[in-house]
């Protein structure tokens, strides 16, 4: 089946070819980053995770998201999204991959990767990230190709996957509670240190990955003559517009603890992001363009008539999912660090070297999630022509 | 064969990638036989004797390594009864001098890059 | 591809993939033994520093400290403020205590010059959030101590010291090692690399043969220098610090935390004036002012 990667248009294969530059391009940064050290990036002592990290907190939400599809063709038999699990599934597989990347990345030893597994220690919320992930990916690669192969034998798939597929639903979710958990839990970082955390973590999640969802299966339905069904899209417009306003939500009931309750070190990195901080202002325009993206895709989401048509669905999913990345890509993870603990406004930018390893593993994710939908693409035409 | 010459072409090239290790290494050679190492100033003997440190030397100093750091000890009993203090650098280095008349010489011959250099010092340099 | 092969190579995939994650796992009874005997009881002891902050105005005592501490463990001088190294520094009144000052806190008071370094706390976060044990509080007198060896350059301890005692090595740390005239590094001490986090050991090794710190040390031997650190087994009641912890008002930072520190601080009863007003920027160590929270005006 995977030979299917390996047999396609030209179209095709000059997709394939735009990653293969890009990651070459990333390659070479990180072959420097490797020999010269993470000085390279911006990242300094006060704000000691940067861009990788940022990257791989949005992907995972991406990678979650998957459970927004999964659970109601699974568990609740919703046939509309019958050709869309194996998208999702795919998806997360490729989400999953490029966080694991990220954070590989991120290591100033990463030969020493193998200390995680070789020593672990339970009480880090970063060894269970890394359980998490590890499993997160066996279980959505052996349901995907399983699940695929079926279809390609017009079987129904092998009833052992079963009880896979229900374990992924929990797992889903677990690893973006998890990735939460690495920031909530730190009495150092006032910024991350709130319970709501993992439910915004989880409502942004369900909100940017089927965004991304409809985008890809838009895109395959043009260029792949793979088309989802209208049904299915609806339906993941729907389960946008909600998360999407529950992500809104959360934001509001943050802002009021922090706002009202006015507590200086809580304060301080909200006023970082919105007014900036002794004269440092860096994320401001990101942090006021994302917030008004994030509410005018929301409140224009809700509108049946503006979200049942696809064109407006397309844009206003590119808006959700542009504004979560500016949130879990951009703002969250730096402002934990500002102020710092001994109240430093550090700010921070992504180098060149830095972006363009960044580039190179999202170019990592596009091929294998490229190779992936190929694989479906041709499966699904070999079966509709038999 | 239709592909005959394409064929014996890619084999060609698939032998000399394949072989670079060795004509590579042939004419990098700092010629043959064991590397001359430096004599130790203590000729007392070293912690374990001779055969047994170049064939394990790297278990022992990760062993040592792991009780020094990790199980806060200081001393080593040896096979013999004699107590050595477990380091690289006070112990090691201290009789056997720096390590490039020391550890480099076989390590170059060996093609072996150890990273205990990036950290500890050797007397000399390096 | 015919269906045998197919099926040939999957399994060994398979295989490779279990082998290769099953393995290393393979030893859960040891594993089991080695995480329970390094989730240690109460400590025999605890290695615990008081600082006299009003001794330590003289920037002659912070600045033997720092540099000895420096000096006997190849830290690296490096130039910029956000790549830099340190572990034990300087900061102003305000920072290193900021719940203990207020809208009318005395200018000299807030700007006094506050030796901080890591604080060994009895609850370390960062001990907790490592993921490979590469930090870790001994059992046996209660250091948290640093395996460079081990670790693997994650930095989640630094996001999660609430005192910002930990510094990343972002480049080799070797050419900014200060060396003698024959160019060898000060001490015998191991520099690091690039790639590990690094911190004050609280001069483990030196414990280890019966010496105090090298900024106790240091900061003995400057005139007027005497008692401005101190250092003891706190779990003792007996010992110096005990004595002293029963008989003057001292503090500690971030109480509020629960992380337990102990590294002491013994305030000046008095406001201090000329002596401790002068700002940080001419500490030799911290080197320029950055802007900061607080120094307002400095950019």
């Amino acid at each position: 089946m995977l030979q299917n990667a390996f047999q396609g248009s030209r179209r095709y294969w000059g997709l394939v070819g735009l990653w293969a530059v890009l990651i070459l391009v990333g390659a070479a940064a990180y072959s420097r980053q490797l020999s010269e050290g993470l000085h390279i990036t911006g990242m300094s002592r006060d704000v000691s995770w940067g861009l990788y990290i940022s990257q791989f907190t949005f992907m995972v939400g991406v990678a979650a998201s998957a459970v927004m599809v999964v659970l109601p063709y699974y568990l609740h038999n919703y046939k509309a999204f019958a050709r869309s699990v194996i998208l999702v599934e795919f998806l997360a597989v490729s989400a999953v991959l490029t966080c694991m990347l990220f954070i590989f990345v991120d290591m100033g030893q990463p030969r020493r990767v193998m200390n995680v597994v070789l020593h672990p220690r339970p009480d880090s919320p970063m060894f269970w990230d890394f359980v998490a992930l590890s499993g997160y990916l066996l279980l959505n690669l052996i349901i995907g190709t399983v699940t695929i192969e079926a279809e390609r034998k017009d079987l129904p798939p092998p009833r052992w996957v079963r009880p896979l597929i229900y374990l992924s639903i929990p797992w889903a979710v677990s690893i973006h509670t998890v990735t939460a958990f690495l920031y909530s839990g730190l009495g150092a970082r006032p910024f991350w240190m709130t319970a709501i955390l993992a439910p915004r973590f989880l409502a942004s999640a369900f909100a940017s990955g089927p965004s991304l969802l409809i985008l890809l299966a838009l895109f395959v339905r043009r260029f792949g003559g793979f088309d989802v069904g209208r049904q299915a899209i609806r339906a993941l417009g729907t389960i946008v517009t909600y998360a999407m306003i529950i992500n809104l939500f959360f934001v509001v009931v943050e802002l009021f603890t922090t706002l009202y309750g006015a507590i200086p070190h809580d304060v301080h990195a909200f006023a970082y992001l919105f007014t900036g901080l002794e004269g440092r202002a860096a994320l401001t325009p990101w942090t006021w363009v994302g917030d008004l993206l994030a509410v005018v895709s929301g409140l224009l989401l809700v509108v049946p008539a503006v979200r049942h048509k696809e064109r407006y669905l397309a844009l206003l999913c590119g808006g959700v999912v542009a504004s979560i990345w500016i949130e879990k890509g951009l703002t969250l993870v730096v402002t934990g660090f500002i102020p710092s603990p001994l109240g430093a406004v550090t700010e921070y930018a992504p180098t060149v070297p830095e972006v363009a390893i960044t580039v190179g593993v999202y170019a990592v994710g596009g091929l294998i999630l490229s190779a992936l939908y190929k694989v479906v693409l041709s499966v699904r035409e070999r079966v509709q022509l038999a | 064969m239709k592909d005959r010459t394409g064929i014996a072409v890619g084999l060609g090239v698939f032998l000399i990638v394949a072989s670079y290790p060795v004509w590579n290494g042939l004419a990098a050679a700092g010629g043959p036989g064991r590397p001359e190492l430096e004599p130790a100033r203590d000729t007392s003997g070293c912690v374990e004797d001779t055969a047994y440190m170049a064939a394990h030397h790297q278990a022992l100093l990760n062993e040592w390594r792991t009780r020094v750091v990790r199980g806060g000890e200081r001393y080593y009993t040896s096979s013999s009864g004699r107590r050595w203090e477990m380091s690289l650098t006070g112990t090691c280095l201290e009789c056997h001098g720096g390590k490039a008349g020391f550890c480099d010489r076989c390590h170059e011959y060996a093609e072996v890059r150890p990273t205990c250099w990036n950290c500890h010092l050797s007397p000399g340099g390096g | 591809m015919a269906e045998d092969r197919r099926r040939f190579l999957k399994e060994m995939g398979a295989i490779a993939l279990g082998a290769g994650v099953g393995l290393p796992l393979l030893d859960p009874a040891r594993w089991i033994e080695r995480t329970s005997a390094e989730r240690s009881t109460v400590p025999v002891r605890q290695w615990a520093m008081v600082i006299d902050v009003e001794k330590c105005l003289n920037p002659e005592v912070r600045a033997a400290c720092t540099e000895a501490c420096h000096r006997e463990h190849n830290v690296p001088h490096i130039p910029d403020p956000e790549e830099e190294v340190k572990w034990i520094w300087t900061e102003e009144y305000e920072h290193v205590f900021p719940d203990q000052v207020h809208a009318h806190t005395a200018e000299g008071t807030r700007k006094a010059p506050v030796l901080v370094l890591c604080n060994h706390c009895t609850n370390p976060p960062c001990v907790k959030v490592c993921p490979t044990g590469a930090t870790w509080k001994r059992e046996e007198d209660g250091i948290v101590m640093m395996d460079m060896h081990r670790c693997i350059g994650c930095r989640y301890c630094m996001a999660a010291c609430p005192f910002g005692a930990r510094s990343f090595n972002w480049r080799d740390p070797r050419p900014y090692v200060e060396r003698d005239e024959r160019g060898q590094p000060l001490s015998d001490f191991p520099t690091r690399t690039k790639g590990v986090v690094e911190k004050c050991e609280f001069c483990a090794e030196r414990i280890r043969v019966g010496k105090v710190p090298a900024c106790v040390e240091a900061a003995a031997r400057v005139p007027g220098g005497e008692g401005a650190l101190t250092f003891g087994d706190v779990a003792d009641p007996d010992s110096e610090v005990s004595r002293i912890l029963r008989e003057k008002n001292t503090v500690c930072r971030r109480v509020a935390l629960g992380t337990g520190p102990n590294v002491y601080y013994i305030v000046p009863a008095g406001v201090p004036t000329s002596l401790g007003a002068t700002a940080p920027a001419n500490d030799p160590v911290t080197g320029p002012a950055t802007g900061r929270v607080g120094t307002a005006g400095e950019a």
